[in-house]
């Protein structure tokens, strides 16, 4: 099973039916949908498949593959999953099936036909003005879908490569179709906002990207000097024996990189913007998926690449992961807009995420990557519904609802689920990672845990608060009254992730099998052992708690 | 003309004249037919503009000049690995010379499509019917529609590229600027030749002349005071005499200070920039393609043998210069890039960042350097000439639509054409799986690793600064709603097409597969300029 080339195989599928579903004419939009749908589903039942072939207790890459590409910079297409890897290709390739079927219906402008009869009706003796008041408004719904896939095989691409160049180019790359699907699908009415956040995510994104890339290079030259050769090769760089003061500037090059992308407190203005304008499936992979990048770099990259830097930057790390716990949730609570509100949490998700990582302990480790799946799940899950309503009203703004729980009740019954798993109730998925990561940066920083465990109580309120003036109280809007429960497509779409919240809360030990020895070995090999006495994490003691 | 010959051979010539003989120095035509080619290519088309009629110009010219170019192609492919100075120390043929040459010639060969394209407007191409007429006379309109062509554009390029490749080659100063004399003129001229907007055409040939006069002046200046300090004006000798230390170093700074200037207005590079929008502007839009790419890569050639051969030995002086010049080159052209709301002169102010990127190449000063420039030239050339090109096909009733405002929702009418525009634009930004990313690494892995790594960190927030503008192109043409009265694109311009079409495949296949092209690179890299 493992000579199998299974992440080259998940790679090039998508980028096949991209270019397949492109050429798909307009008129048989439906047609793009349902190969799209085929073909993700696909994808994520060989995701699936290559989860179960791999072997968690062996150390380094599996189902590694390695071709020369350009050899005067030592530039290999160098892929292979490690545990941390292989969770997150299967967290992608979950969401896209879901995204596309949750796209279904809200790409589409006014079909071509219509607005070309539209346009003759309105203006019957302009012939040449005709089809270009036609064209205006219409959105290819083949592009929509296509974009889609190339962004899966840029996810792909991105958490399966192991040469350094190879991911640099994926994390560039993967930003250009974030970036239409923002800017030409995201929020209708709003074409100057919508510009605004597409440029703002591409800018930010880019100039991370950049500072990368110059870390990247140095890199390069260091171990040019060291073994004659330059190489990008992780393995190889791995072993490198970087001096403090170089690993300290290459450290700080990548972590920028990352922390715009996960993005961490100063870098994160513009995560709301592109959360509120994207459509709902581009916003559930943006922070879903795309940020994972930056928290997978973090761990991946950061820290086994520059040991002595990660210790000296940890309490700085720590004191923003704290900082963006508590910002992130005052933000949200403050919040009118549903989906920057979204977006607000997951900044304070993110702080955990950063926190459970640099505490460097391999339970935090282990919680962190644990909770950046967990966190794919709830915040996609809450995009979905807030999409949802948003598609039913067409607003947005948190006044101009209230008492939906009374026309739509699976929809309120989903949305508290998703909320729930958000806030981390014990017996839900998110519970698991969040004490990992607790109980992990405690063993470590004591103070610190204990402040940020007073940042749950503030997500508590701002669910609850969301919760309570949507879905509560007396029915606002007469408008209202006739808006209908989730549809069956819709029922179809959040099913799979409502079960996997409740699964993965309850037993959550098959992912953190797979989790926990890479991240173990890749905190050890950078020197960062457990303080003793160490607290033995049994995972199903860990989900017990439940 | 009498100079060149006493000038180059002085010491030669004098040792001969007390022997009372003068050898005729041997000329290698085999090594030297790229040239010649092309020269007997620009003549052939004068004598045809002299003698056939109106109509048979203008069938004979265009493949004329095309063959002409791809035969020289050829005639530079069959010379490769050859290595040695020719015609008396004139010129010489290296590996990173030859390199530069077929690049010119293919830029040259593409620009030529460009230009012989006569579908895109209901007259006849890009190029005016009669460039005396005075614009605003009765003739002026009569001229517009006509469907004549000043056939002499062919003749000029091919002098004008001729002019190039001897400018890449010249081992000796003096055949440098007569090089630059030969690729300047016809090139001033052929700006002044748009079909539509004359006096902006002729405005950009006016200035481009008197600010390349000046340029030329500063160049010979300096060679004159390289010529008093080292008493040669062969850039081996040069070196040599800087090698030594006898002589008064002051002529030799003020002499590379001089010579400096005259190449890096060639390039474009700040505070000599001034002339580049004005003259990308004005000029016809094929032409404008044509010097983007062709001179640029002429330009720096001459450049990087300058200051790899002839100052090699200085690299400490003159670091810091160019250090200063491509941080100055890459921020002001990128912000000032910002501001622009023409989409040609935007282009020309993306051309002077670059020319700042392919600065921090020079500025690594090793072999990777040169290697890093040259694939860079060769990257930026394809990618700047499909973008020119693909400009020439957006117009409106008075000609191009080069306004920014005018290519608003261009990718909901156009997609495939405004999505191509798209590609070379990310390209230009330097954004992975294209050329321009290739590119840029290329040079600042060699700046870094040539210790110039604060360079390279300007040079990486330079680019952040000018993806700006690029991507500000792409939400107009992407995410914006078409105007009522926009451009229309033209359709089935075969030429052009296939120009643009050539350049995007390369700007795909240099960033997805560099690998070929970085090993010619290489190679022409590691062996080095001859002495």
């Amino acid at each position: 099973m493992n000579s199998f080339p299974w992440l080259t195989t998940l790679l090039v599928i998508p980028v096949v039916a991209a270019v397949v579903v492109l050429a798909v004419p307009r008129r048989f939009a439906t047609l793009a949908k349902q190969i799209t749908l085929v073909v993700t589903l696909v994808e994520f039942g060989l995701a699936l498949l290559a989860t179960i072939a791999y072997e968690p207790s062996r150390a380094g890459f599996q189902f590694a593959q390695k071709y020369s590409w350009i050899r005067q910079f030592g530039v290999s297409y160098s892929v292979g999953a490690d545990g941390i890897s292989l969770v997150l290709i299967l967290l992608a390739t979950l969401l896209v099936p879901v995204v596309v079927l949750a796209s279904w219906d809200e790409v589409t402008g006014p079909a071509p036909a219509a607005a070309a009869r539209a346009a003759r009706a309105a203006d019957p003796g302009g012939a040449a003005a005709g089809p270009a008041a036609g064209v205006v408004s219409r959105r290819s719904v083949p592009a929509f879908f296509a974009l889609l896939l190339v962004l899966e095989a840029g996810m792909v691409g991105v958490f399966a490569a192991t040469d350094v160049f190879l991911f640099y180019v994926f994390f560039e790359a993967m930003l250009i179709p974030m970036y239409f699907l923002i800017g030409s699908y995201g929020a209708v009415k709003e074409q100057a906002q919508r510009s605004y956040a597409a440029v703002k995510f591409l800018l930010y994104s880019l100039f991370g990207g950049l500072l990368m890339l110059a870390a990247v290079i140095g890199l390069y030259v260091v171990s040019a000097d060291q073994l004659g050769t330059g190489t990008f090769d992780f393995a190889t760089l791995r072993q490198l024996d970087i001096t403090p003061g170089v690993q300290k500037l290459l450290f700080l090059g990548f972590f920028i990189a990352f922390a715009i992308k996960a993005p961490l407190f100063p870098f994160h203005t513009w995560l709301p913007d592109a959360g509120a304008q994207s459509p709902t499936g581009g916003a559930i992979l943006l922070v879903g998926v795309l940020d994972k990048v930056g928290t997978f770099g973090l761990i991946r990259y950061c820290i086994p690449l520059f040991p002595k830097a990660s210790s000296y930057f940890a309490p700085m790390v720590l004191a923003l992961a704290v900082i963006g716990i508590f910002y992130g949730a005052l933000l949200a609570i403050g919040q009118r807009d549903m989906k920057r509100l979204v977006a607000y949490t997951s900044l304070a998700h993110f702080g955990f995420i950063a926190m459970g990582t640099f505490a460097l302990t391999s339970q935090g480790g282990t919680g962190a990557v644990l909770y950046m799946v967990n966190h794919g799940l709830s915040t996609g899950l809450l995009f979905l519904v807030v999409g949802f309503l948003v598609a039913r009203r067409g607003s947005r703004d948190v006044s101009a609802y209230g008492g939906m729980a009374r026309v739509t009740p699976v929809l309120a019954g989903v949305f508290l689920i998703a909320g729930l798993s958000s806030l981390a109730l014990p017996g839900l998925n998110s519970f698991v990672s969040e004490f990992l990561v607790l109980v992990g940066t405690f063993t470590r920083y004591r103070a610190l845990a204990i402040v940020a465990t007073c940042g749950i109580v503030l997500a508590a309120v701002y669910i609850l608060y969301l919760y309570q003036r949507t879905m509560t109280g007396p029915l606002v809007g007469e408008q209202a009254r006739g808006v209908l429960d989730l549809s069956l497509r819709e029922k179809i779409v959040v099913a799979p992730v409502v079960v996997l919240i409740i699964a993965l809360g309850v037993y959550p030990k098959p992912l953190i099998n797979i989790i926990r020895p890479t991240v173990t070995a890749t905190f050890e090999d950078a020197g960062h052992t457990d303080p003793a006495p160490t607290i033995p994490v049994n995972a199903s003691q860990a989900g017990g708690h439940s | 003309m009498s100079a060149p010959p006493t000038a180059v051979l002085a010491q030669d010539a004098l040792a001969q004249s007390i022997q009372g003989t003068i050898d005729v120095p041997p000329i290698q035509y085999a090594a030297l037919s790229p040239i010649i080619i092309v020269f007997g290519v620009a003549l052939a088309a004068v004598l045809i503009d002299a003698f056939a009629s109106a109509r048979t110009r203008r069938l004979l010219q265009p493949p004329l000049a095309a063959v002409g170019f791809a035969v020289a192609f050829v005639a530079v492919v069959l010379l490769h690995g050859r290595r040695q100075i020719l015609a008396a120390g004139a010129v010489a043929i290296d590996s990173p010379t030859l390199f530069l040459e077929g690049a010119i010639l293919l830029f040259a060969f593409l620009a030529v499509l460009l230009v012989a394209e006569r579908r895109l407007d209901s007259s006849g191409g890009a190029i005016v019917a009669s460039a005396a007429v005075t614009p605003g006379s009765p003739g002026a309109t009569a001229a517009r529609t006509s469907a004549a062509v000043q056939t002499e554009v062919y003749a000029l390029m091919a002098f004008s590229v001729a002019g190039m490749l001897l400018f890449v080659s010249a081992n000796t100063l003096l055949v440098m600027f007569v090089a630059l004399e030969i690729l300047s003129l016809p090139l001033y001229l052929l700006a002044g030749l748009a079909r539509r907007r004359r006096l902006l055409s002729q405005e950009a040939a006016m200035k481009y002349f008197l600010l390349g006069a000046f340029s030329s002046a500063f160049f010979i200046y300096g060679l004159a005071f390289l010529y008093g300090y080292a008493g040669s004006v062969d850039l081996g000798r040069i070196a040599d005499a800087a090698g030594t230390a006898t002589a008064n170093d002051t002529y030799l700074y003020l002499g590379m200070a001089l010579l400096g200037i005259g190449l890096f207005f060639k390039i474009g590079a700040v505070p000599f920039h001034s002339w580049t929008p004005d003259v990308y502007q004005g000029s016809p839009t094929p032409i404008t393609a044509f010097m983007a790419a062709g001179t640029k890569v002429a330009a720096f050639g001459a450049l990087l043998r300058v200051f790899y051969v002839a100052f090699g030995g200085l690299r400490w002086d003159w670091r810091p210069t160019v250090w200063t010049i491509a941080i100055m080159t890459m921020v002001v052209g990128a912000v000032l890039a910002l501001t622009q709301r023409d989409i040609k002169r935007m282009l020309a102010y993306s051309a002077i960042a670059h020319a700042g990127f392919l600065l921090t190449g020079l500025a690594a000063a090793n072999s990777d350097g040169l290697r890093g420039s040259l694939f860079y030239l060769v990257a930026y050339g394809f990618t700047t000439i499909a973008a020119f090109g693909l400009i020439t096909m957006v117009r409106t009733a008075d000609g191009e639509a080069s306004d920014l405002s005018q290519w608003q929702g261009l990718g909901r009418r156009s997609p495939v054409l405004a999505g191509i525009f798209a590609f070379l634009l990310l390209a230009l930004a330097g954004i992975p799986l294209t050329s321009g990313f290739t590119g840029k690494f290329a040079v600042f892995q060699a700046a870094v690793a040539g210790n110039a790594t604060p360079l390279v960190v300007v040079a990486l927030v330079t680019s952040a600064i000018a993806a700006f503008f690029y991507v500000r192109v792409i939400v107009l043409m992407f995410f914006q709603e078409p105007v009522m009265d926009g451009p229309i694109v033209v359709t089935r311009p075969t030429l052009t097409y296939a120009a643009v079409g050539i350049g995007a495949i390369m700007t795909l296949l240099l960033g997805v597969a560099p690998q070929p092209l970085l090993d010619l690179a290489g190679t022409a890299a590691t062996s080095g300029f001859v002495r």
